[in-house]
């Protein structure tokens, strides 16, 4: 059984959430803390702000200035890294358990007081614009950052990089005003896990971020999920040709997530999976071929993904459309049951990792508004029948897709 | 405290496990001593190819069997090949671990059947196409043929189109037989276990593999300064890869390179880092150390815009210019020892995370060192040990390849 995680609810009128997980047997902590200022949240043609934000903030806050802040973590020898997505930017480290209040106080003082100097608003947006090259560059991730974008309404799909003409439009004041309006606790989450002892750290945390209690302020975007069908191609001079295909599913918090989450762990879960048998072992025709569960807090979306040489993409192309139609049509007993193997074993290695705790029990809170146990995830998927799955699939079918290629040559329309 | 156990099969087989009931998990994995360096050019890319090939199935086990096998007992497994090895590994709950080893362990030992010999081939092919629309990667592998030109270690890992292509499952005989012989394997298991199960299952499961090792010729490559521009006009951010002598995987000072790269080009606050990406000169500036039995390499990562490259790679001989001249501060190491220790402790309380140090270290060195003794290794090293590092292997950009929109610099 594990043990319940200590939860410290926001003040009244909203604030930060702390979800703090305690670990025997281990030497590390890590943390994982979720804002509400992702993409979604930019101002129109403010595309790659809260990305511009997140850097800018990390070159000093408070009494530090940016080479100090920077070695303050250092020295304290965190692991740290930053994401941006649709609803939250995120600040995730790890650590030996004896740093961590020392570290929080830092990120305190990040998201209470960033400096935002003006000196290094061009290095900033100068990086931006080279992670949107890099981009370009990748035509693996590029497929699926502009199928992303093409399978939500905006701003749900927006990428966190933005786009070069957003980039060229912002100034310093612009980045400032989207931190002033959205660096709040208000819905803000912070998730722990590993060594420490919660009597003792609560209350260090709480000093360490006392002051940060900005008023709210609205213009949440709204919550819409539509989804419209789309076949569309960008012609780049690669060896393989990028496959993207996308068609809704239902997000996390949704009574019907497991069932998704098994049909897609049946079509791309293992190397017995579906795509895996049937577009690579048993026709040759990629090496990296999967599927994957994207999740927002109102819409999801199944994302799949195939490389490959261009004179053999029309059939991959077509194999892969043929398995995620088929999959509703019956699957074995023994698909689900492998399926069911896999989760339970990574549900149970998770255990060993503080970083996916802290960060599990962070999202959680976000999506569901509360934590879900290891037991409570387990007995769900081990609930999960052959006819449950099948059941969503026939009421979620895999029917109209979006889809992308990149490419030399476009493919034939499907 | 996690045990140490070492036994040896009688046909040389190296059985190594690290033990620790504080977890949830059991890895294990073999390591074998083959690897792009123990081929010919002829056949440049079978060690990989075969490891692809491993997964195809045995007398006993069909392709289908091994995917599905595996994915029933819910084991995390895969397999990698490198400049020196091949390792084959999986992580699974304790209670499924005979029936994952034998699995495991029959894969090493493959039928190679013709057909799944050439539906394999196609995924191989689509690999290297994958890998050719990544520039960095391709900066990466015509730097090292640069670097260690006439030497084994400048072959390719993944082989050619021609190699690959050309290649015939006679030929991956010869090299698996030559290859896979238990002398040559080191059996590696860190987690939740007990070591007789491992000992019982060694011998049940690999006692009958053939004795013997395959020889090896070492010797120090004698690298040339060189440069090349490989143009490709698509790409956006030009790739920069350079490459420079360091201390080779039996020197001692091969942990002072570890640090010192740390301190030089890790991707946040090192000297790279605050000359080149804080200032936006470049999206990445890095430096890596990497050892091998008889070679180490200080290697460079810069990537920016074509038009940048001339004056970040200036920056870059500044730095190392100064830093082989005047050495590095108390402090700098210290930030470093830091870091890295807490990469340490993290890497070290997963089984997975324990399980290539662990085979690696006994593969080539015979070595066996605990979380704890790396981390006093760490401690240990000095300001001393830092400067006769800089003195005997200074930083350098020896060998230079970039993949872009550049002709030359």
């Amino acid at each position: 059984m594990s043990i319940p995680p200590v939860i410290v609810p926001p003040p009244a009128g909203g604030g930060l959430t702390l979800i703090l997980e305690p670990m025997a047997d281990v030497e590390s902590a890590a943390f994982s803390l979720l804002v509400p200022a992702g993409t979604s949240w930019e101002p129109e043609g403010g595309g790659g702000t809260a990305a511009a934000a997140v850097d800018w903030m990390l070159r000093g806050a408070g009494p530090y200035g940016n080479r100090e802040f920077s070695d303050a973590l250092d020295h304290l020898g965190v692991q740290r890294h930053e994401s941006v997505a649709a609803h939250q930017m995120a600040f995730h480290g790890a650590c030996l358990g004896d740093n961590l209040p020392a570290i929080l106080k830092l990120y305190g003082e990040l998201v209470r007081a960033p400096r935002l100097e003006e000196e290094f608003f061009e290095p900033v947006i100068a990086g931006a614009e080279q992670s949107l090259l890099a981009i370009e560059d990748d035509p693996q991730k590029k497929v699926m950052v502009e199928l992303t974008r093409r399978s939500y309404p905006d701003p749900w799909g927006r990428p966190s990089e933005g786009n070069l003409t957003d980039l060229e439009q912002a100034t310093p004041d612009s980045v400032r005003q989207f931190c002033q309006d959205r660096i709040r606790p208000q819905g803000a989450i912070l998730g722990l896990a590993g060594k420490f002892d919660p009597d003792r750290l609560i209350p260090q945390i709480q000093a360490a971020f006392a002051g940060w209690d900005r008023p709210p302020v609205d213009g949440a975007p709204p919550e819409t999920g539509d989804f419209t069908p789309g076949f569309s191609h960008l012609t780049q001079d690669s060896t393989q040709t990028h496959i993207g295909v996308a068609f809704p599913a239902v997000p996390y918090r949704d009574p019907d997530y497991y069932a998704a989450w098994a049909a897609v762990d049946i079509l791309s879960g293992g190397m017995s999976s579906r795509l895996f048998t049937e577009v690579r072992e048993k026709r040759g025709l990629c090496y990296s071929v999967y599927a994957s569960l994207h999740s927002l807090r109102h819409a999801g979306r199944v994302l799949c993904y195939a490389g490959t040489t261009s004179e053999r993409a029309q059939a991959t192309l077509d194999v892969l459309l043929v398995e995620l139609k088929r999959l509703a049509n019956g699957i074995e007993p023994a698909e689900l049951a492998r399926c069911q193997a896999r989760a339970k074993s990574s549900l149970i290695m998770a255990q060993e990792s503080t970083g996916a705790r802290a960060s599990s029990a962070a999202r959680d809170w976000f999506h569901l508004g509360r934590v879900t146990s290891l037991e409570e995830v387990r007995g769900r998927i081990e609930a999960l029948t052959v006819d449950s799955v099948l059941d969503y699939l026939r009421r979620h079918p895999a029917e109209s897709f979006s889809i992308l290629t990149v490419g030399p040559e476009p493919l034939a329309q499907v | 405290m996690p045990q140490f156990h070492h036994a040896s099969l009688e046909n040389g087989l190296q059985v190594i496990a690290e033990l620790d009931t504080t977890v949830q998990s059991v890895a294990f994995g073999f390591f074998v001593r083959a690897g792009s360096r123990d081929e010919t050019d002829e056949v440049s890319g079978v060690s990989h190819f075969l490891e692809h090939m491993a997964f195809k199935g045995t007398e006993k086990f069909s392709a289908e069997d091994v995917n599905r096998v595996f994915d029933e007992v819910g084991a995390q497994y895969n397999a990698a090949t490198g400049e020196e090895s091949t390792m084959f590994y999986s992580a699974i709950l304790p209670e499924y671990l005979p029936q994952t080893f034998e699995l495991q362990s029959s894969v090493l030992f493959p039928s190679l059947r013709e057909t799944d010999f050439d539906m394999e081939k196609q995924v191989i092919l689509e690999e290297i196409g994958m890998y050719d629309d990544q520039p960095s990667f391709v900066a990466y592998e015509h730097s090292m043929r640069r670097f260690f030109a006439g030497h084994p270690l400048g072959r390719s890992v993944l082989g050619t189109r021609e190699s690959v292509g050309g290649l015939t499952s006679a030929q991956m005989r010869d090299y698996h037989t030559a290859n896979y012989r238990a002398g040559n394997i080191t059996l590696a298991v860190a987690g939740r276990t007990d070591w007789q199960t491992v000992l019982e299952l060694a011998r049940q499961h690999c006692s009958h593999w053939p004795a013997g090792d395959s020889p090896r010729t070492k010797r120090p490559p004698q690298p040339v300064a060189s440069r090349e521009w490989i143009v490709k006009d698509s790409v956006q951010l030009e790739q920069v890869m350079e490459l420079a002598a360091a201390p080779n995987g039996a020197d001692p000072l091969r942990y002072a390179a570890e640090l010192l790269t740390v301190i030089v080009g890790d991707d946040s606050s090192s000297r790279l880092y605050w000359d080149l990406v804080d200032p936006g000169h470049a999206e990445v500036a890095e430096i890596s150390y990497n050892d091998y039995e008889d070679a180490g390499t200080y290697l460079t990562y810069l990537s920016c815009e074509a038009e940048l490259v001339r004056e970040n790679r200036e920056r870059i001989r500044a730095i190392y210019e100064t830093l082989n001249r005047d050495g590095i501060t108390a402090d700098e190491l210290e930030l470093a020892r830091n870091k890295v220790s807490t990469r340490i402790v993290l890497r070290g309380e997963r089984p997975m995370g324990r399980l290539s140090s662990l085979g690696g270290n006994w593969l080539t060195r015979r070595e066996y060192r605990s979380v704890a003794d790396d981390l006093a290794i760490l401690r240990g090293i000095t300001l001393d040990d830092m400067h006769r590092l800089i003195e005997q292997w200074p930083l350098g950009q020896t060998a230079t390849v970039g993949v872009g929109s550049l002709t030359e610099e």
